[in-house]
C-alpha cells in the first residue's frame, strides 16, 4: 500500500479515526478497571481503620467534616471503645495521609499511613519509626494524645526522624489534628487550622525554604 | 530466528542502549531508581509502550500522512500509557504509589517517540516488536542496575532483603546526587567495556 498523501482531508481523516479508536480504547479499559481500582482503595482503607482500632465488634457510620473523617468503634455491649480518624497534613514532599486509632481515654492505638510522598530514605521512615517498641523516645503508641505532641527539637518529647525533621514535625501535627478532630477543638473550621498549624511550626520553618532546613538538620546531626 | 531479527533485538541492549548510549528518557532514569523494584517496575511499564506502541504506529504507517504523523504517534503513544496507568491502579497499587506521576509522564518519555519516529515508522511490523522489546529490555535492565547499586549502597537492602543493617548506608546515593554519580560511573563503564 502507498503511504498517504499529506493532503488535508486525508490528515483529518487518519488523526480523527486514531483518535475515536484511542478513546473507543480508554473507555473500555476504564469500564474494566473502575470497579477493581475503587474496591481496592476500599480495602486498603478498611485495612487501615481495622490496624489501628483495639478490639471492636462493630464501626458505626462514618463522620466527615472538612479533610478529617472519623470512625467510632464500640465493642459488643456497644460500648465506646475508640476510634479511627483519618487526617492529612503537607509534609516534606507532598500530602501525608494518616489513619491514626485511639482508644476510648485517648491513648494512641496505633496509626496507618496511607498516603505520602517524602524523601525514600529519609521521611518515608514515618511509616516504621513512630511505633518502634524499642524505643520508647519514638514510640507514640500507647501515649495519651493530648493534642500538643511536638518533636523534642521544639521542646516535645517525641524524637524526629534523624535528617527528617520536616516529616517528622508534618507526621506529628496530623496526629495532633486527628486527635482535636474527635474531640471537637478547634479542628472544624479553616482558619482555626491554620493558626494551629502555625503554634506547631516554629517561624523559622515558615520563613526558610523546607530544602535548607533539611540539610542542615544533616549537617548538625551527622 | 535470522540475522537482522537478532541484531534488531540486541541493538536496544548494547549499542543503542537507552540509557547508557542514548542518554534518552532520563528524567525517570534518576527520579525512580530509589530502589531495585521501583527501577525494574518502571522499566517494565515503558516496555509495554514501546512495545504496544511500536507495533501500532508500524501497522499504521502507511495510513498516516506525514504532517500530522507527531500527533497521531502521540495519540497511540498516550492510549497506551493511560491502559499502563489504569491496569497498575486497579493490580499493582503498592507499585503505582511509590512511581505515581512518572507512569503518566511514559507519554513524554523520548525513547518512545524516538523508536516510533527512527524505527517503527520505517520497518515492518515484526521488526518494530522487536525492536520495542530489545530497547524496553535495555532500557529495563539499565534501571534495574542503577536500582540496585542505589538501593545496596543507600539503605544496605536489595530487592527489599537486608544485606547491611541500614545505619550504615549512605543516604545520598538514595538523593538526587546519588542518582547523577551512580549514572555517570555506569556510563562511563558501559562506553569503556560494552559499546566498542
Amino acid at each position: 500500500m502507498k503511504k498517504l498523501e499529506s493532503t488535508l482531508k486525508n490528515m483529518i481523516l487518519s488523526l480523527t479515526s486514531i483518535a475515536v479508536v484511542a478513546a473507543v480504547a480508554l473507555a473500555g479499559v476504564n469500564m474494566l478497571t473502575e470497579e477493581t481500582i475503587k474496591a481496592q482503595k476500599e480495602a486498603q482503607k478498611q485495612q487501615a481503620i481495622s490496624a489501628v482500632l483495639p478490639e471492636h465488634a462493630r464501626i458505626a457510620e462514618a463522620e466527615e467534616a472538612d479533610e478529617y473523617v472519623i470512625y467510632r468503634a464500640y465493642d459488643a455491649a456497644d460500648h465506646y471503645v475508640g476510634a479511627a480518624v483519618q487526617t492529612e497534613t503537607n509534609g516534606f514532599g507532598g500530602k501525608i495521609k494518616l489513619m491514626v486509632g485511639f482508644d476510648a481515654d485517648s491513648h494512641i492505638v496505633n496509626y496507618a499511613v496511607l498516603e505520602q510522598q517524602e524523601t525514600p530514605g529519609l521521611g518515608t521512615h514515618i511509616v516504621e519509626w513512630f511505633k518502634n517498641a524499642a524505643k520508647p523516645g519514638q514510640n507514640i503508641l500507647g501515649r495519651k494524645a493530648d493534642g500538643k505532641m511536638t518533636v523534642s527539637k521544639d521542646g516535645g518529647d517525641v524524637d524526629a526522624i534523624t535528617a527528617a525533621t520536616i516529616s517528622s514535625r508534618a507526621f506529628l501535627l496530623a496526629v495532633n489534628n486527628a486527635y482535636n478532630a474527635l474531640h471537637g477543638h478547634d479542628a472544624l473550621s479553616g482558619a482555626s487550622k491554620l493558626q494551629h498549624a502555625e503554634e506547631q511550626m516554629p517561624e523559622e520553618v515558615l520563613s526558610t525554604t523546607s530544602e535548607e532546613q533539611e540539610t542542615n538538620e544533616f549537617v548538625s546531626q551527622d | 530466528m535470522s540475522n537482522t531479527s537478532t541484531k534488531t533485538l540486541l541493538n536496544g541492549i548494547f549499542k543503542e542502549n537507552p540509557t547508557f548510549a542514548l542518554v534518552l528518557g532520563m528524567c525517570p532514569t534518576l527520579a525512580t531508581t530509589t530502589s531495585a523494584i521501583n527501577g525494574m517496575s518502571m522499566g517494565l511499564a515503558t516496555m509495554f509502550v514501546l512495545i504496544c506502541s511500536n507495533v501500532v504506529i508500524s501497522m499504521l504507517k502507511n495510513v498516516i500522512p506525514d504532517k500530522v504523523r507527531i500527533p497521531a504517534f502521540i495519540v497511540v503513544i498516550a492510549t497506551f500509557v493511560t491502559i499502563v496507568e489504569m491496569l497498575m491502579k486497579a493490580y499493582l497499587p503498592a507499585i503505582y504509589d511509590v512511581l505515581g506521576l512518572f507512569i503518566p509522564l511514559i507519554v513524554v518519555n523520548c525513547i518512545v517517540l524516538g523508536r516510533a519516529e527512527a524505527f517503527a515508522a520505517k520497518n515492518s511490523i515484526g521488526l518494530s516488536a522487536l525492536d520495542g522489546i530489545g530497547m524496553g529490555l535495555g532500557f529495563t535492565l539499565s534501571l534495574t542496575i542503577l536500582g540496585i547499586i542505589r538501593e545496596l549502597l543507600g539503605t544496605g537492602t536489595c530487592f527489599g532483603l537486608t544485606i547491611f543493617p541500614d545505619n550504615y548506608g549512605m543516604l545520598l546515593f538514595v538523593l538526587a546526587p546519588g542518582a547523577f554519580i551512580v549514572l555517570g560511573l555506569l556510563m562511563g563503564l558501559f562506553q569503556k567495556y560494552v559499546k566498542k
